[in-house]
Formats: structure tokens, C-alpha cells, sequence
């Protein structure tokens, strides 16, 4: 039952914090809720469906289909926070001067708000699926229905509680630095999962390593530690990255936040940056 | 966008790429062998197969691997080049049974 329960809220971590980020990066946004829960519904959809064709991926790509899948579950969600930072950085000064405007642009919203969905699902689906696959793999064996789902249960609360308390946390910002702060948590979360999209494409053979490992820090800060989990989390921490992830990694900072610079609110014509 | 084209562009030159190739397998949540020699220097396929009935997860920190293997199913993972030295693996669903190590030298 604590195995279930430690390997469920690992997982539920993960995606519990990157909902908490996003939901709250979102918060001035026009039926917001509804469209996170569309997100985290379609995930843990996804998540089984995955989960039963785990074999059948498996044996895809030359056997790589998991890594290929990975990969492109990540990509997309790097491709969505990005654009989300970005319209972001269009429309925050607007948000903080006349919430009115923001809720007569519906239509554009709600095509934000997809976005966010579409994130909140790819983190539900690749945190899920392996989690569902470990649930199933318990259940076949000696140990009881009852057990497991108790364990799991645990576990996903104790990862929602955190994702809660990250969301509460980052509304408790003030409004002047409000999408400062969410939009560099963002960038971050995009830019680890770059990270981790480049890991998978190399160790499915696809794409080279280059220098491996560039750094190694693990003496410092182990990836199993408190510390260096959470920071793996909001961060993409990675104690023995190697060249292609840091390039990545970086590549992924510096597009989105060119993007960020190239779209920043022109609405108060002074010329100045935006403070995005 | 541009980063998937180069990633497909390269698939073709890694695939004829082959180096060695070791064979392991999980049996009642362990790695048969548990201890994985390999040269140092090259990249390795280590071919997993799972016989149990239950997933296992191959995860290794110090090898900056992890792959989930279905039950009754085989899968690949590459590792390396690496340098020679101790690199510890384990199987994330059954930690306390599933352990081994690469030795490269």
C-alpha cells in the first residue's frame, strides 16, 4: 500500500504542480475552470487508453514507441506554454489595468484557455499513464484491490494538496508582479520539459547526445532528494544533463522568450518593454 | 518545428549505427544477471525482456535512463558511451528487489 501510495504521489506531483502553475497563470481568464477540468478529464482518459496499448506502443518506432510518444506528448506541451507565455506577455498589461476589456475578447480567451487544456492533458497523460500502468501491475498481484486503490488514493491527494498549495501560493503575488512571476515559472516548466524531450529522443537512439554528461552535480544535489525532485519539477533539474538537453533546454528560453519581447503589449505606446 | 525536422533528418545515419548488444531479464521482479559488463567508450543496445507479468520501469540516475517494460515484453534501451566505472540501475515498481549495475571498463 506505501509503495502504491509513494509511486502514485511522485507521479501526481508532477502534474499537480505544473495544473497549480498554469490554473494560476490563467486566473483572469473567462471560464477558466471548465477548461482546466476538460484538461485533467481528458488526461486520465488518455492516461488508460496509453496504459492499455502500453505493449502496442511499446513495439513501435523499432520498439522506441515509448520514447517517440514521450517525446512528442512533451513537445506539445513545451509548444503550448510557450504559446501561452507569449500571448501573455500581449495581454498582461491590459489584465492589470481593465479586467472589462480582457472579458469582451471571449472567443480570444477561450482559444488561450484550449491551450492551457491542452497542456494540463499532455501532463496528466505522461505522469498518468506510467501511474495507471504501476495500479494495474499491483493489482495482478498478491496484493488487493483495496490496498492499492487506498495507497493510490493517498497519494494523489497529498500530490493535489501541493498543487493546491502552489496555486494558492502564486495568487498570494501581488498583481504588479503577478504575471512576472508566472510567466518565469512558465518559461522554466517549458524549458525543463524541452529538456526532457531531448532525453527521450536520445535514449531512443534518435537523436545524439553530443557531450554526456556535460556537468555532473549529483554529489551536490541528488535527483532524489527533496530538493533536487521539486527542483526537477518547476525546473527541469537534471544532475548529469547531457549537451543535447542543455540545448534544448536553452534553445526553448531563448525562443519563447524572443517571442515574449517580439508580441509585448504595445497598448500604452511609449515604446518602453511591457513589464512582462 | 525545426527541431523535429533535424531530429527526423538524423534518423536515418543513427540507424546504421549498431554497436553491442547485452541481453537482460526480469524474472520475478530481478535482473538476470544483476551485474551488466560492458565496454567503456561505446554506445550499448541493452535488450530487457520482461517475463514477469506485471510492468517494471528500468530507471538508472546514473545512467539518466528510464523506460516503463510492459509485462511479457521486451525493450530497448542505449546506453553510453560511458566512461569506465559503476553505474547502478533499478526497477522503479519493485525498488527493493529489482537492483543491478553496469560495470563499464
Amino acid at each position: 500500500m506505501l509503495g502504491a501510495a509513494i509511486i502514485v504521489f511522485r507521479e501526481s506531483l508532477e502534474a499537480a504542480l505544473l495544473v497549480g502553475i498554469v490554473a494560476a497563470a490563467a486566473r483572469t481568464l473567462p471560464h477558466r475552470n471548465r477548461w482546466v477540468a476538460g484538461g485533467i478529464f481528458a488526461g486520465i482518459l488518455g492516461s488508460v487508453a496509453v496504459a492499455m496499448a502500453a505493449g502496442t506502443i511499446a513495439e513501435m518506432a523499432d520498439g522506441m514507441g515509448q520514447e517517440v510518444l514521450n517525446a512528442i506528448v512533451l513537445g506539445l506541451a513545451v509548444t503550448m506554454l510557450g504559446w501561452h507565455n507569449i500571448w501573455m506577455s500581449r495581454h498582461a498589461r491590459e489584465m492589470v489595468s481593465d479586467a472589462k476589456n480582457v472579458v469582451r475578447e471571449v472567443a480570444e480567451g477561450s482559444r488561450e484557455l484550449s491551450a492551457i487544456a491542452v497542456v494540463i492533458a499532455m501532463a496528466v497523460l505522461r505522469e498518468g499513464s506510467e501511474t495507471v500502468l504501476f495500479l494495474f501491475g499491483l493489482m495482478s498481484q498478491d496484493q488487493s484491490l483495496g490496498q492499492v486503490l487506498s495507497g493510490g488514493a493517498l497519494g494523489l491527494v497529498a500530490g493535489v494538496l501541493l498543487g493546491l498549495s502552489m496555486y494558492a501560493g502564486l495568487l498570494r503575488v501581488p498583481v504588479r508582479w503577478f504575471f512576472t512571476v508566472t510567466a518565469g515559472l512558465v518559461l522554466l516548466l517549458a524549458a525543463g520539459m524541452a529538456g526532457q524531450m531531448a532525453h527521450f529522443l536520445i535514449q531512443g537512439d534518435l537523436l545524439p547526445a553530443l557531450a554526456d554528461p556535460l556537468w555532473d552535480t549529483s554529489a551536490w544535489l541528488s535527483a532524489t532528494s527533496a530538493a533536487g525532485i521539486l527542483l526537477h519539477v518547476l525546473a527541469g533539474y537534471d544532475p548529469r544533463p547531457s549537451a543535447m538537453q542543455a540545448i534544448f533546454y536553452l534553445g526553448t528560453i531563448a525562443l519563447i522568450a524572443v517571442g515574449m519581447y517580439l508580441v509585448r503589449s504595445p497598448a500604452t505606446g511609449n515604446g518602453r518593454p511591457a513589464t512582462t | 518545428m525545426k527541431r523535429l525536422i533535424l531530429a527526423l533528418l538524423c534518423l536515418p545515419a543513427i540507424a546504421l549505427a549498431a554497436g553491442p548488444e547485452v541481453q537482460l531479464v526480469i524474472k520475478d521482479h530481478r535482473f538476470q544477471p544483476e551485474e551488466v559488463r560492458i565496454p567503456a567508450g561505446q554506445k550499448v543496445k541493452l535488450v530487457i525482456q520482461n517475463q514477469d507479468s506485471t510492468p517494471e520501469e528500468f530507471e538508472s540516475h546514473e545512467l539518466n535512463r528510464e523506460k516503463v517494460i510492459p509485462g511479457g515484453t521486451t525493450a530497448s534501451v542505449f546506453i553510453g558511451p560511458l566512461n569506465p566505472g559503476k553505474y547502478p540501475f533499478f526497477g522503479e515498481f519493485n525498488e527493493k528487489t529489482a537492483r543491478g549495475v553496469v560495470i563499464a571498463e
